[in-house]
């Protein structure tokens, strides 16, 4: 059967096709022009103003500049280790976190659950976790990276409310078959529940690949610097001293096109993760969206 | 002789007739397991979580590494008067208040009008283009969206270019305070509409077809039907954001203001946060700054309590 709409339907409903069709353009064209800037001829850059709808000379010599430089490269290697090692931790803390709060019986969990959900709420800030971070003697080490940040409260929560789902006679079967908590967790937990374990992989990791603020406080060598720290002395503080330092090609380093191919190169590892993951977002976004 | 064994099992049940220690033991043997496998998140709460808000008796002392948390001479509340004397409390007080109020006004609502409008598209292909289309931002990092929004608003950028053809002199619009606001608010609805919709979006999927049916033969337009199904539907996913949202408000995305600001716009940019920053971890007043961050974090707890409190009372959903 044909659905029939009325004038009001078909007159809304053109205007909403309008609006999101906006919004899309104002999100992709500036995204896509700074990828065809980065193909871009670094000269006609130099002379262009304004949004680039196509690249001007096309040239991946951008490129190989941005590959040039040694600090690029060490702050690559430096989040990667930060987003794999830190992510592994988040997950098996929070994996751990979630089953054990998860829990009906025990007595303690409900002291548990107000300790940690009052976190969400009331924090001791900045300096503090400094000086505690600092007594650690954590300061000048990549730990400082990972650690303080190893369980997050939130999507602890969001794990926790998935784990609570799952019907309760599927772990005590399992326990009365003899498996302890570790073979409940991987076989049973785990896998039931692996929407939402996908979104708080995601959301651990992209916070890992952007941050850069607990890298500005807590480290204290150039060859430590996570990619985005890089970054932000490139393209925000205009520090040409770490744009081109122990190369010969400084002006050319320094060029506003190998800025945008340093763009480029530092967000589409993490979109390229997004499409894998992006079945799972509104399950288990959803998830969450029930109160703790 | 069957009452009698009724009896026996009476005296029998676990829980009548034990002690509170008697119970704990049990619980204890049953769950110990359970209990060692939280050890390490334990250790991790205790240290990295509360290990700060007890680190907080800083604010109230003149602390020096050298002498320790607890060696460190007790002022009271001194910080805490100086910091309300001094002139940057009425500026950071009010920037932060102004920054987060427009945020609430302006972002908050975004992501609930695009995930209607979303929920409303025909077209399942164009739906899932929009979708994937405005999350993308969200992937994208503070420091790129930053520059990318220096970019184009500099003197010869885009969207300068743009304004110029409306009268207005090319100027570089990150250093003009009047253009900070707009510019904090528009990128960060740029960046996060799209993310944040989805969790209307799912509550939207969860509404009952035959709600709107039944509207429609009730003769309500589509307007009528938005404002009488829909939003009633969505309201206790909007009240928990909004409870969540203003939780978040006392703590500005300062990690975006110390990136966007700078001399020029301090006079409307700077924030508690960006404020305990500065006298904290540059300048090193640790217990200044302890004080300045601590008053950020009661007021901010007091704010999520009282919204609950309300939204409880007005809506009966809440967070807790």
């Amino acid at each position: 059967m044909k659905v029939k709409y009325t004038v009001g339907e078909q007159v809304f409903h053109a205007f909403v096709v309008v609006v999101t069709l906006l919004l899309s353009l104002a999100v992709i064209i500036p995204l896509l022009s700074i990828v065809f800037a980065s193909f871009s001829d670094p000269v006609e850059v130099m002379k262009h103003t304004g949004l680039y709808w196509h690249p001007i000379k096309s040239t991946i010599f951008n490129y190989q500049m941005v590959f040039k430089n040694p600090n690029i490269l060490t702050g690559y290697l430096n989040t990667i280790f930060v987003v794999l090692v830190g992510t592994s931790l988040n997950l098996a803390l929070t994996i751990i976190a979630a089953y054990v709060l998860s829990r009906k019986g025990p007595r303690l969990i409900k002291i548990f659950t107000v300790l940690v959900v009052f976190t969400m709420y009331f924090q001791g800030g900045t300096i503090p976790s400094y000086l505690i971070v600092n007594k650690l003697g954590l300061v000048g080490h990549r730990a400082a990276l990972i650690l303080p940040g190893a369980v997050n409260t939130f999507n602890l929560v969001v794990l926790r409310t998935a784990m609570a789902g799952v019907p309760e006679s599927l772990p005590e079967s399992a326990m009365i078959d003899g498996a302890g908590h570790g073979r409940i967790l991987t076989a049973i937990m785990v896998p039931v529940t692996k929407a939402s374990i996908a979104v708080i992989t995601l959301y651990y990791a992209v916070s890992h690949w952007n941050s850069w603020f607990p890298a500005m406080i807590y480290l204290k060598k150039k060859e430590m610097y996570p990619l985005q720290y890089i970054l932000r002395m490139i393209l925000i503080q205009d520090d040409t001293q770490v744009m081109t330092s122990g190369t010969r090609d400084a002006l050319a380093l320094s060029s506003d096109a190998v800025k945008y191919a340093t763009i480029v190169v530092a967000t589409v590892p993490i979109l390229a993760v997004y499409p894998f993951l992006q079945k799972y977002f509104v399950k288990g976004v959803m998830v969450g969206a029930v109160k703790g | 002789m069957k009452k009698k064994q009724r009896k026996t099992e009476l005296q029998i049940d676990p829980a009548m007739d034990l002690t509170l220690k008697e119970k704990m033991t049990k619980d204890w043997r049953r769950y110990r397991s359970l209990y060692f496998l939280f050890i390490p998140v334990l250790v991790y709460y205790i240290i990295f979580q509360y290990g700060p808000m007890f680190g907080l008796i800083i604010a109230f002392e003149n602390f020096k590494p050298r002498l320790g948390f607890f060696g460190s001479k007790f002022v009271g509340f001194t910080h805490f008067k100086n910091f309300f004397k001094d002139y940057y409390f009425k500026r950071t007080l009010t920037n932060t208040i102004r920054i987060s109020v427009f945020n609430l006004l302006f972002s908050f609502p975004c992501p609930i009008i695009l995930a209607i409008f979303i929920s409303e598209l025909r077209s399942k292909r164009y739906s899932k283009a929009v979708q994937t289309i405005t999350y993308i931002p969200h992937f994208v990092s503070i420091v790129v969206v930053t520059s990318i929004m220096m970019d184009l608003t500099s003197r010869t950028g885009a969207i300068t270019n743009f304004l110029s053809h409306f009268g207005f002199k090319p100027t570089t619009m990150l250093n003009e305070p009047r253009f900070f606001l707009p510019l904090y608010i528009i990128s960060g609805i740029w960046q996060n509409i799209g993310w944040n919709s989805i969790v209307y979006l799912a509550a939207l999927l969860a509404i009952d077809q035959q709600l709107y049916e039944a509207a429609k033969i009730d003769g309500a337009g589509k307007l009528r039907q938005l404002w009488s199904v829909t939003l009633p539907c969505l309201l206790p996913t909007i009240v928990v954001m909004l409870i969540l949202q203003v939780g978040k408000m006392f703590n500005v995305g300062y990690e975006k203001i110390i990136l966007m600001y700078n001399p020029l716009t301090y006079e409307v940019a700077d924030v508690i946060n960006t404020y305990v920053y500065r006298e904290g971890l540059l300048n090193m007043n640790y217990s200044y700054a302890a004080a300045v961050g601590m008053f950020n974090s009661v007021v901010s707890f007091l704010l999520v309590w009282t919204t609950n409190k309300i939204s409880n009372k007005l809506t009966g959903s809440g967070l807790w």
